[in-house]
């Protein structure tokens, strides 16, 4: 019984779709979102924090290094970069954590709402919230550092909308193990993304990494966006390698947290999680 | 022959080394509304989730209207609609908004018209503007009520409905789901301490005891059957494993 119910839960997560109930739920956060003000600056503040700090990092880097200087964006695009990802998955996540909060996934899975509409609004709320997020750090980059980053053409757009996608990844196996372990998990929400930090090469290229670890790097598509991002800036090349690269690598990551949240979301309904999960 | 509105087969559910329910069985025909009574732990919500498709069985099957709620609950899901003072609706949004997103889910057709009727039946009209976190625990329970409603389910599942509401409010709130029941043909389970109140709603009453249905019948049945004159004496009779034989 348990075995079938695992196998029905998978196929609910590729049947039925409706836009009106996925409009419905980005409607649900984003009355959320309309109604907190804190919650909106909360979402701003850091990146655009990350990007002043940054800047004048920058800016002091210029004169002392030739490396930066020959390419005087790099530092701000990857932080700029790096937050994207960052936001992603945290907007992601975040939206599921505040149904977990306010003890409403009960309400939610008795309605006809499937868990892939419930998937699928979550993204469309992670991009909604990282473009909120990121939107006055690169108007800011723009106007005291003069760096744009859509300057570099269409190619650096390609790349952070795979750095989107792996952060919708992470964050259905984020939400597949705080399912699993319950609140007690919800700070993997906060740190997972870093443990991808040191082998993203956010700062520095690949190459810089111990050989074995670059193997590892290279299983993650955000060393591909990475990469590419400084071919763009150092080289002046988009790179279709690293971007296919990032995106075969997205698709396995996609196809991994959704695999991973299905499981879990069927284990919940053996283990009746959905409706004990609260605050 | 009319196709149940609820039917329960040999439910059992196990986690781990603990029976929650033990071969539990029912048929619910459509209309009407049946009371699931029990002390604490007797394994009510348990049940209730079950047939919500919140809880996979161990063993055992439910139907709803005819459908397979492990196999094929979405089919379902759109028919029925529950209220347990177990989930809550986000305190962060206004009535409104959260009566509105659960309309769209559910694909009510005008859903604003829908509201502002609820509202009025279910007196919330002066609240639909409020966050649903400033109510107090019985205006709370009115509009968790009308987000039950919000879909005209044809089988509502209550758990507590008149918690936390005042005498003359759970009165209103009976009087209103009595109604329902009749004009729309609906069919009601619900699981409650207020014998009163089962009593006077209730068609059919399923007594639950130690994870199993210990008895079953109409009020009138279940009070000839003990010889008792309340419904409470034979909830207690029943919660404290005295068969009708021992109170004759």
């Amino acid at each position: 019984m348990t075995q079938l119910a695992d196998l029905n839960a998978v196929a609910e997560i590729v049947g039925g779709f409706s836009r009106r109930r996925v409009l419905a739920m980005v409607r649900r956060h984003y009355y959320l979102l309309r109604g907190s003000l804190p919650r909106i600056l909360e979402m701003a503040y850091w990146p655009t924090l990350q990007m002043v700090i940054w800047g004048f990092v920058t800016q002091f880097f210029m004169g002392h290094s030739s490396w930066v200087a020959n390419a005087s964006g790099i530092l701000i695009g990857a932080v700029l970069l790096w937050d994207l990802l960052f936001r992603s998955q945290i907007g992601f996540s975040m939206c599921f954590l505040e149904e977990m909060w306010s003890r409403n996934l009960g309400h939610l899975f008795v309605s006809p709402l499937r868990p892939a509409e419930f998937v699928i609004a979550m993204m469309a709320m992670s991009l909604l919230r990282g473009l909120i997020g990121l939107l006055p750090s690169w108007v800011l980059a723009y106007v005291f550092f003069e760096f744009s980053i859509f300057s570099y053409g269409p190619g650096i757009v390609a790349f952070f909308s795979c750095l989107f996608v792996m952060g919708w990844g992470l964050g259905m196996a984020v939400i597949a193990l705080v399912l699993r372990f319950g609140l007690g998990a919800e700070s993997l929400a906060w740190v997972a993304i870093f443990a991808f930090a040191p082998i993203s090469a956010v700062y520095y290229p690949v190459s810089t990494l111990p050989e074995w670890l670059q193997v590892v790097a290279w299983c993650t598509p955000s060393a591909y966006v990475f990469e590419g991002m400084r071919s763009v800036f150092i080289d002046g090349v988009f790179r279709t390698d690293l971007l296919f690269g990032a995106i075969g690598l997205n698709l396995l990551y996609l196809a991994i947290g959704a695999g991973l949240f299905a499981w879990s979301f069927a284990r919940a309904r053996v283990h009746g999680r959905l409706l004990q999960i609260g605050e | 022959m009319l196709t149940p509105a609820i039917e329960a087969c040999a439910l059992t559910k196990r986690f781990g080394e603990i029976t929650a329910i033990n071969d539990v069985s029912f048929v619910v025909e459509p209309g009407g509304i049946t009371a699931l009574l029990g002390g604490n732990g007797a394994g009510k919500t348990t049940t209730i989730s079950i047939l919500l498709g919140l809880l996979v069985p161990t063993y055992g099957t439910v139907r709803i209207l005819g459908h397979d709620m492990v196999r094929d609950r979405y089919s379902v899901l759109p028919l029925m609609n529950f209220s347990s003072p177990y989930v809550d609706l986000p305190h962060r949004l206004s009535v409104r908004e959260n009566l509105r997103v659960y309309a769209e889910l559910y694909s009510v057709d005008a859903p604003e018209k829908r509201i502002t009727e609820l509202a009025e039946q279910l007196d919330f009209a002066g609240m639909l503007d409020r966050k649903t976190g400033q109510l107090s625990a019985g205006q709370k329970t009115r509009v968790a009520l009308g987000k039950a409603l919000i879909n005209r389910p044809r089988v509502l599942l209550l758990d507590e409905p008149t918690a936390s509401l005042d005498p003359d409010s759970a009165d209103w709130v009976r009087s209103y789901l009595e109604e329902y029941a009749r004009e729309q043909g609906a069919t009601i389970l619900l699981a409650s301490h207020h014998m009163g109140e089962v009593e006077r709603l209730c068609d059919r009453v399923l007594m639950m005891r130690a994870g199993g249905i210990a008895d079953r019948g109409s009020p009138a049945e279940l009070l000839h059957k003990y010889g008792r004159a309340t419904l409470e004496e034979v909830f207690l009779d029943i919660a404290r494993n005295r068969t009708w034989a021992d109170t004759s």
